[in-house]
Order: C-alpha cells, then structure tokens, then sequence
C-alpha cells in the first residue's frame, strides 16, 4: 500500500470508548455478583485452610486419643487443654484437622478429576462439532455408549477391581510422590488410591462436557467470522484455536463448576459406601460414613462431618451462578 | 469502458478440458476474471436413507469476465444466487461444475494446497460487520490475521500496516485494541473493508457490503470504496439487491434471475434501455426521490419459481408479459445483442417499447 493519509471524504472519528477486555468487564461484572463473590471468598479460605493444615492445627491427622472420644465441639481436650473446635470422633482423632486433611484429598481429587474430564470432552466435543462427518460419528457414539453406563455403578466395580490389583495400572513414581505431597499422605499405596479413583472419574465423566462443547462449536462454525478467517486463508488449526475455541468456550466455565460440585458430591459418597478412599486417610464422604455409625448416640458428628461438603458445594454453584450471570451478554447487570 | 471484447463465455465455443495452469488463449491479460457456465446446484437429501432426492439449482451456469480495474455489479432478487457466485469464485463454496480463470489460471482446478495464494488476491467483504468479526478479537489483530496466515512483514512491519489501512478507512488507528461490539455498523464495515484493504488484494468480492448498514451510513462506506477503487486500482464484484446502490458505484451490471444471469451491460445502457423484461421490471421499481415525477411501475404477477424445478424454456417465462410460444421451449442464451449489451431474451429489441396490458 502506498503511504496513506486520512481519506477527505471521511474525518478520523475518535471514539471514547475505554478499551475494556471481554475478559476484564467479565470479572467486573462477576465482582457485582453479591452471593458468587462470598463464595468465593468462601472456597478460597476452605483451599487455603486445606492446605496450611499442619500450621492451623496442633493435632496430628491420624493421632488417637483414646481417653478424648467423642468429644463435642468447642470442648479442650481434657490433658492438653488444647482446643477440639469441632470436636472428635471415636477414636478421639480432632474432627477439624482430619476435615482439613481430609479437604486437601477431596478437593484435589474433585478439581484434578474435573479438569481431566472436561479436557478430554473440550478436545472431542471440539473435533466432532467442527469436522462433522465420521468424525462426529465415531465421538458422538463413544460419547453416548460412555454415557449410557450406569455411572456410579461402574464406578463401584472400576475402583473395587483397580483397588484389589493396584499393579494393574502401572502409575509412574514421579505422579505418586506428586499426589502424596499435595494430599500430605504418608504411603505410597494410599497414593495410588487417590490416583486410581481420580482416574477412573476422570475417564466417565467427559460426556456432559463434550456433548455441551459440540453443540456450542456447531453453532459457532457457522458464524461469518469463521467463514472470513477461511477466507483469508486460515488453516483449520487456526481456525478451531483462534476463532472456534474462544467463542465457544465461555459456559464450559460454568460447566466445570457444576462439574467439580458433583464429582466432590460423588467421591464423598463413593467413600461413604466405603469404595472410595478408605481410613485412615480421611475424606469428607468417609468421615461422614463414620460419623453415620454414631449418628443416634452423637448426632453432632453427622453435622460436623457434613458441613465441609455443604458449603464447598453450595460456593461452587453460586460461583458457576455467577459466572454464567457475568458471561452472558444479554444480562444486565 | 474501451472496446474490449467482454465476451461470457456461454457464447464462446467450448473449451476442451485443459490443465489447471495452462493460460487458455481466449483469456487476453486485461481480464481479471473470467467465468465460464459457472453452477452450483446444492444436494437436497431425504428419504430413509438420506440419498439425494433432487438438486436446488442456485446458481445454473453463469458467464461473464471481468476487467482489471472495473466494478461488476451483480443484482437479483433474494435467492438468484448471487452470493453463491460470489462465494463459489472464492471457493468458499465447492462448485460443480464451470471454470473460473482469474490472472491466467483456472481456480476452480487448483489443489487446495495451492488455494492460500489465491486468497491473498481475492478478498471479499461480508454482508454483516456485525458477525464477520470475531467478537473475542480486537479489531487490529482481527485485520493483521491475513498478513500472520500469509507471515507477511514482522511484527512491527504488520502493525504500520494495519495502523495505515485503519487511517485510509478514517478510523483511528487507537482503534486497533478495541473489540468490535464498541464500533458502530459503519465502522465495523469500515474494518471489514480494512480487512481486505491490508491484503492489497487484485479483487474483492462485496457480498452485498452495504445493506445492513443505514442509508446515510451506505452513502460513506460506498464513497470510501470508491476512492480505494481509484487509489489502489481494485476491481470489484460488487453483489447486491439495492439497485440504486448498484447504478452508483458499478461500471457494469449483471442482472441474474433464478441462477442464471439475464441481461449484463454497461451501467448506462442497462439503466435506460432495458433488453430483457426482468431488469425493466426491476428498473421501474426504483423509488425515485421526487412526488412530482410519475413512473409507471411494472408489477410482475406470480412469484419466483423454485430452483428445484425451474421452468421449461425461458425462466422467466411464468412471469413475462411478452412471453410467446417460443419463450415456454426453447431457453434463450445470453447473447450480445448490441456491442457490449448481453441479454438473454428472445425478443431483446423489443422491450424496450413493451409494457403489460393493463
């Protein structure tokens, strides 16, 4: 182009608009959300809780006391005098260390597990909905064939068979001492549980994802702006990572949200059934299988035990609330 | 316009099948474009097992060439086909049958590898500024993703040039970090067109570039791309339903009706001496900004027939106040009927005169 100046014909128009990200008047209008920014706050202090236990609590994770069972919340422990906020359990462990512990196991293996699941439905829910075709066909029926299994029940066999031949899936050393340090469990075979159940949820639970990723990539394809990216010459690499991806990746957001509450919800209940991670490494779903043993005799540990799992999820969904409320433009808010 | 012979090529005899980069010698270099019995007819599926039942006939053989340096206005009315021909030339769309030579080469023949140097030269410029850009990508990034797909200049090199062809479309170049949902319809085709500016393409294909923007808007955007015409020395194939529209920026015009094109001359002829009685009706529907003159407005009975199944003979026939015998078997070709004015009528010379009975 030869050197050009302002053309006669049209004055340089100076629009006053503050150049404002799509992703920054996100987060403001997230901000505005009263209830997701608690929740918010809240998970971020359950997460930091979680993993600065062994500052925040004089007791040891698995330390019995036997002469200090059953002992209620806000009572000190009768030789030390040091504080049991929550109380203990039946083996006069401190209920608020092993829920602190126990946060870092289900919290890592719920957000590790989401993350799994929804990067394997985003990549197959991106290439069935863009390539179409036979490539559609062969997602799109794996994806219904995985989705019509009785999930939690093929959870139940996955784990069971995986936990009694834990070699049957070699797990590399550098994973395993991974897990442990973020999990702070002691062994090595405790670390391969947390592994084997992360997995197994990981490898049932893309479906919603891939399906919602699909749906959302058929409706963008066929915007003009993909059409004006191909006309330019754009590659379908490039067109799928800059154009298709971006567009429709904004509910998958809410969608891991949704996700990770019911995969928190799941591992707590495969672990109450006492499938999942089993004691003494402690999980919110099996201390609130324990606590259930001694629910008539000592109803509070029901609640104390229960509690985590409520507020961890119900932050959860205010958050994808938030989140899906902040990322549609036709909200005003 | 200088005497060039502008011959479509339903009139030339037929080309025998010839390699892809061979120049055939009836293309002479002035050409940019040459179209030749150019169809697209889109499968329609049905039944239980999705075979294919019919063809919708959207574009039906269509010729026409193209000089360096003119505007071809392309009209019709919604559904002739005239933005598949214009997405066909890009091969947007696969065609299915027709050639397409643009600078010496069929492109229709081209190996998809091949097809990326050709995009360099051919840009087009979309309806809708509203969705041909991506919303998530700042306009400057979204006009530099032509000169990056073809690793043109650096970094830097991208950005001046994206800056300079902001300030030709009278945008300032502070824009290039803004999204497009902060521009107005004008604005955003402004970038459209900067789009396509920054590529220093040979033609550009306007797919009905103006007709969602508003009147005043459509005046500035078609004033702008007229003054690049004369600067950069473009060639465009502008698309359009607008006739007025048409009449002021094009050198010539095509009138297509159900596929094919029925009448292509120079802008002045076709506007005063009609030679086929679908533009005439046409013509006389333009509105004219003046209660005092009275038009006599030709009002065609009937609607257009479906491109399934179009009509025997003529295709305008159904609709036709001078249809005769002839017209419902025998299909008129495009021919020129005076220097430089094509009309596929069989009684070209006497529209003109006509008019319906009242």
């Amino acid at each position: 182009m030869a050197t050009t100046l302002p053309s006669a014909s049209l004055p340089l128009e100076e629009t006053n608009i503050q150049a404002e990200s799509q992703w920054a008047t996100v987060l403001r209008r997230f901000m505005r959300h009263r209830m997701a920014m608690i929740s918010a706050v809240v998970l971020v202090m359950i997460f930091t809780a979680s993993f600065l236990a062994p500052f925040i609590t004089p007791f040891g994770r698995d330390t019995i006391d036997l002469n200090n069972r059953f002992v209620l919340p806000f009572t000190p422990n009768s030789e030390t005098g040091q504080m049991h906020w929550l109380g203990t359990d039946h083996l006069g462990r401190d209920y608020f260390t092993r829920l602190l512990y126990a946060g870092r196991i289900s919290l890592t293996v719920a957000l590790v597990s989401t993350l799994f699941a929804t990067i394997i439905g985003l990549v197959l829910g991106v290439l069935a909905g863009y390539f179409g075709g036979w490539v559609d066909m062969l997602i799109t029926r794996t994806l219904e064939f995985v989705a019509t299994f009785p999930l939690f029940i093929i959870l139940l066999i996955l784990v069971t068979v995986l936990l009694e031949n834990e070699n049957l899936i070699p797990i590399p050393g550098f994973i395993l001492s991974f897990v442990m340090w973020i999990t702070a469990v002691t062994r090595e075979r405790e670390a391969q549980v947390i592994v084997l159940v992360t997995v197994v949820i990981a490898l049932l639970f893309w479906t919603g994802t891939a399906r919602l990723m699909r749906g959302m990539v058929l409706s963008v394809r066929e915007q003009p702006y993909i059409e004006s990216s191909r006309a330019l010459g754009g590659s379908h690499t490039r067109v799928m990572t800059r154009h298709i991806f971006p567009n429709a990746f904004p509910p998958i957001i809410v969608d891991f949200t949704l996700g990770l509450n019911g995969i928190l919800v799941l591992e707590s209940s495969l672990s109450f059934l006492g499938f999942g991670i089993q004691d003494p490494i402690p999980t919110w779903g099996n201390m609130l299988a324990f606590a259930q043993s001694y629910m008539f005799q000592h109803p509070w540990m029901t609640v104390v035990a229960g509690l985590p799992i409520l507020f961890t999820s119900l932050a959860i969904n205010y958050m994808g609330d938030g989140l899906r409320d902040a990322l549609d433009p036709r909200m005003k808010l | 316009m200088s005497n060039v012979e502008l011959m479509p090529a339903s009139v030339a005899p037929a080309q025998p099948d010839v390699a892809p980069i061979a120049t055939p010698a009836s293309v002479p270099p002035e050409m940019i474009l040459d179209v030749r019995d150019l169809k697209k007819h889109f499968p329609v599926k049905g039944g239980l097992l999705r075979r294919t039942v019919a063809h919708v006939k959207a574009v039906d053989g269509v010729s026409f060439a193209m000089q360096r340096g003119e505007t071809l206005g392309l009209v019709g009315e919604s559904g002739c086909g005239k933005t598949t021909v214009g997405r066909t030339l890009l091969r947007l769309e696969k065609a299915t049958a027709g050639e397409v030579w643009f600078e010496q080469r069929d492109i229709l023949k081209l190996p998809s590898g091949q097809l990326k140097g050709l995009r360099r030269d051919m840009q087009i410029i979309f309806q809708d500024p509203y969705s041909s850009l991506d919303p998530r990508i700042p306009v400057g990034e979204s006009i530099a993703e032509g000169l990056l797909i073809h690793g043109i200049g650096s970094r830097q090199e991208r950005e001046d040039k994206v800056r300079e062809a902001l300030l030709r479309v009278g945008l300032h170049p502070s824009s290039m970090q803004r999204f497009p949902h902060q521009f107005s319809g004008g604005q955003r085709q402004r970038i459209g067109i900067a789009r396509a500016l920054v590529m220093e393409p040979k033609l550009i294909i306007a797919d009905e570039p103006v007709s969602a923007l508003d009147v005043s808007v459509q005046s500035q955007v078609l004033n702008l791309m007229r003054e690049l015409q004369q600067e950069f020395g473009l060639t465009y194939l502008f698309v359009a339903h607008n006739l007025s529209v048409v009449e002021h920026i094009s050198d010539r015009v095509a009138v297509m009706y159900l596929g094919k094109i029925v009448e292509l001359a120079d802008r002045k002829q076709l506007f005063s001496v009609s030679r086929h009685p679908y533009s005439k009706a046409l013509i006389s529907a333009i509105p004219v900004a003046n209660p005092k003159i009275r038009r006599q407005r030709i009002i065609l009975e009937g609607d257009v027939p479906s491109p399934l199944n179009p009509p025997a003979g003529c295709r305008f026939h159904p609709r036709c106040w001078m249809a005769q015998e002839i017209c419902r078997t025998v299909e008129p070709p495009l021919e020129e009927k005076v220097p430089g004015h094509w009309a596929a009528c069989h009684f070209a010379n006497d529209v003109a005169a006509s008019l319906p009975k009242k």
